[in-house]
């Protein structure tokens, strides 16, 4: 049914759809929306889980890791500091392929503190193993939440899946979103069935210690299995679309960047802002698009290599930086052209909107504005003069 | 697409009224996005709601620079806080105010609805939270929304007894802002006349 709904309630509305039997989670600004409804959600009896409360972010995520390893669908969410606190627990529960399900509501890290939305947080775990996607609007968000679940249970990926929402933006905007109905999302949504779990009746380890004879080999299937995600993600996205009748999740959403000849490659919410943007560039008779990636890890990039291929100019607009490098998203892409001996694209990157710091259409345009001057790693936009 | 920017101190229920406000538009059939943006995200401390409508899905994710229309939750800020900054030429704002209090005049064809929303709200839901009062008239100043889809929303969002002190409420706005306008009375709060 379509609502007016905050961000927040909508994942927890989601989430009660994919029948979780374990939730836990400590509150931190600003996933704190979430974890409330659900409370709430468990407290009235509309959702038959347990909800548990814990001291700690790191307790949080231990406590999924547990039951999931149990064969319990489970769920946990968290933001910026407390996300940094989950982080030694989020290796592990890759490392175990447990394909658990968490809502990343994305904020900067300390210092200095600020509880303000950018997307630091959850790319310290880009090397976790995690398979991370990446909303644009709380529809996606939604839609995302059902098909992390079925991606992260796929048996050739048994991964954990992170859904990463803007904080404030998407946790505490509230819009239009179609919730849907429990029996088409139990169609699309089998009931969870991990096959190597913990058993009192058939005991084993999870998680065990590896000496160097045998821990690359549990790695290397890692790997494997991101591969693998390459492949289960866009079918998964297609099978929700016969369900549901929408498109949505997948690899990533191409803008009207067919005939571009400068294209915005980027993440979450601010898409929506580049969409803008794109279309009035348009009207002016400026070839312009945006690539929205959904799915960030794992990184599809010979696909996003063949959309952008022909484009003579590139930015990579985020809004993280790898200190001492550049934005990740832009090594990233810049690597998926490494494959191109004579590339003739200018690939520039652009750091914006750190801590919550106002992206506008302007800014935006400012960066179109800038691909036609040299290529650079790393300009920030939006910095106070002088 | 249409604008509108709530001035409120974090406490006042800016961003209820903004979800409220939105859910009326969404009655009518219209996109709404409603967000929050705090300052120094403590209880007192100014801060802003937004609302962004449209007739297809709100895309922009930037803050109301521009607004058609201000909400302004609490006088006191119009001391230190230019609200009208970016306020459109044609603008509608409607201030909670009460006697004694210097309201900054508008500007243009710019036009400034006065209205003692706490005292109506003391009178009505026996709290001094003016916010359905205003939202009352929003719908009376500015003919975006009709007072059903409001007190529709207004039904949605309360359990019922405060459903129907707050529907009173948002009615005496509405009517206070009806009258005002048919009646329009100099040197007492109501309607400011604009600055040519």
């Amino acid at each position: 049914m379509r609502q007016f709904i905050e961000g927040s309630k909508a994942v927890a509305l989601a989430v009660k759809l994919c029948k979780p039997g374990v939730i836990s989670a400590y509150p931190i600004t600003p996933q704190t929306h979430i974890v409330e409804e659900l409370a709430q959600l468990v407290a009235d009896a509309e959702l038959k889980a347990e909800f548990v409360n814990v001291e700690s972010e790191h307790s949080a995520a231990s406590l999924v890791l547990g039951s999931t390893a149990c064969g319990v669908r489970s769920f946990t969410a968290t933001s910026s500091q407390g996300f940094l606190l989950m982080l030694e627990v989020l290796f592990n529960i890759a490392g175990m392929r447990l394909p658990l399900v968490m809502t990343c509501a994305n904020r900067s890290v300390s210092a200095p503190l600020n509880i303000w939305n950018d997307q630091q947080d959850s790319m310290t775990a880009r090397d976790s193993g995690w398979i991370q996607l990446f909303a644009e609007n709380n529809q996606e968000v939604v839609d995302l939440h059902l098909q992390a679940y079925k991606i992260a249970e796929d048996k050739d990926v048994l991964l954990p899946v992170m859904v990463c929402m803007d904080g404030f933006i998407l946790t505490h905007g509230a819009e239009v979103v179609d919730i849907p109905e429990q029996t088409l999302v139990d169609k699309f949504l089998p009931p969870f069935n991990l096959i190597n779990k913990l058993d009192i009746n058939n005991p084993k380890t999870l998680g065990a210690f590896a000496d160097p004879d045998y821990y690359m080999e549990a790695r290397f299937a890692m790997q494997v299995a991101n591969d693998n995600a390459l492949k289960v993600i866009p079918r998964v996205a297609g099978e929700f679309s016969k369900v549901f009748g929408r498109d949505s999740g997948g690899l990533f959403e191409g803008y009207r960047i067919e005939d571009a000849e400068q294209v915005i490659v980027s993440l979450g919410s601010l898409v929506g802002t580049i969409k803008e943007a794109v279309d009035e560039l348009r009207r002016e008779g400026k070839k312009a698009g945006v690539l929205k990636l959904i799915t960030y890890r794992p990184f599809p990039a010979s696909a996003i290599y063949q959309a952008l291929k022909n484009v003579p100019e590139i930015a990579v607009v985020e809004k993280a930086v790898s200190l001492g490098l550049s934005g990740p998203l832009y090594a990233d892409l810049k690597s998926s052209f490494s494959c191109s001996a004579k590339r003739t694209n200018k690939i520039s990157g652009f750091v914006i909107g750190l801590g919550g710091r106002d992206v506008t259409k302007d800014s935006i345009k400012e960066i179109f504005d800038l691909l036609s001057k040299e290529e650079k790693a790393c300009r920030f936009i939006g910095l106070k003069q002088g | 697409m249409k604008e509108i920017r709530i001035h409120a101190r974090a406490g006042q229920g800016a961003i209820t009224t903004a979800e409220i406000l939105g859910q009326a538009y969404f009655q009518e059939g219209k996109y709404a996005y409603a967000f929050p943006h705090f300052g120094a995200a403590r209880m007192g401390a100014p801060m802003n709601a937004f609302v962004r409508v449209d007739e297809r899905p709100i895309r922009l994710r930037s803050q109301v620079k521009n607004p058609d229309y201000l909400i302004v939750v609490d006088p006191t800020l119009l001391r230190g806080f230019n609200c009208y900054l970016g306020f459109q030429d044609n603008g509608v704002a409607v201030i909670n105010t009460k006697e004694g209090l210097e309201i900054p005049k508008p500007k243009g064809g710019q036009k400034a609805y006065l209205l003692p929303a706490n005292d109506i709200a003391m009178k009505t839901i026996g709290r001094a939270l003016g916010n359905t009062v205003l939202l009352g008239a929003f719908s009376a100043a500015s003919g975006e929304i009709s007072l059903d889809s409001l007190n529709r929303s207004i039904r949605d969002r309360f359990s019922a007894n405060m459903a129907d002190l707050n529907i009173e409420a948002a009615k005496q706005g509405y009517e206070f802002i009806k009258s005002r306008i048919q009646n329009p009375r100099q040197n007492e709060v109501g309607l400011a006349k604009s600055e040519k």
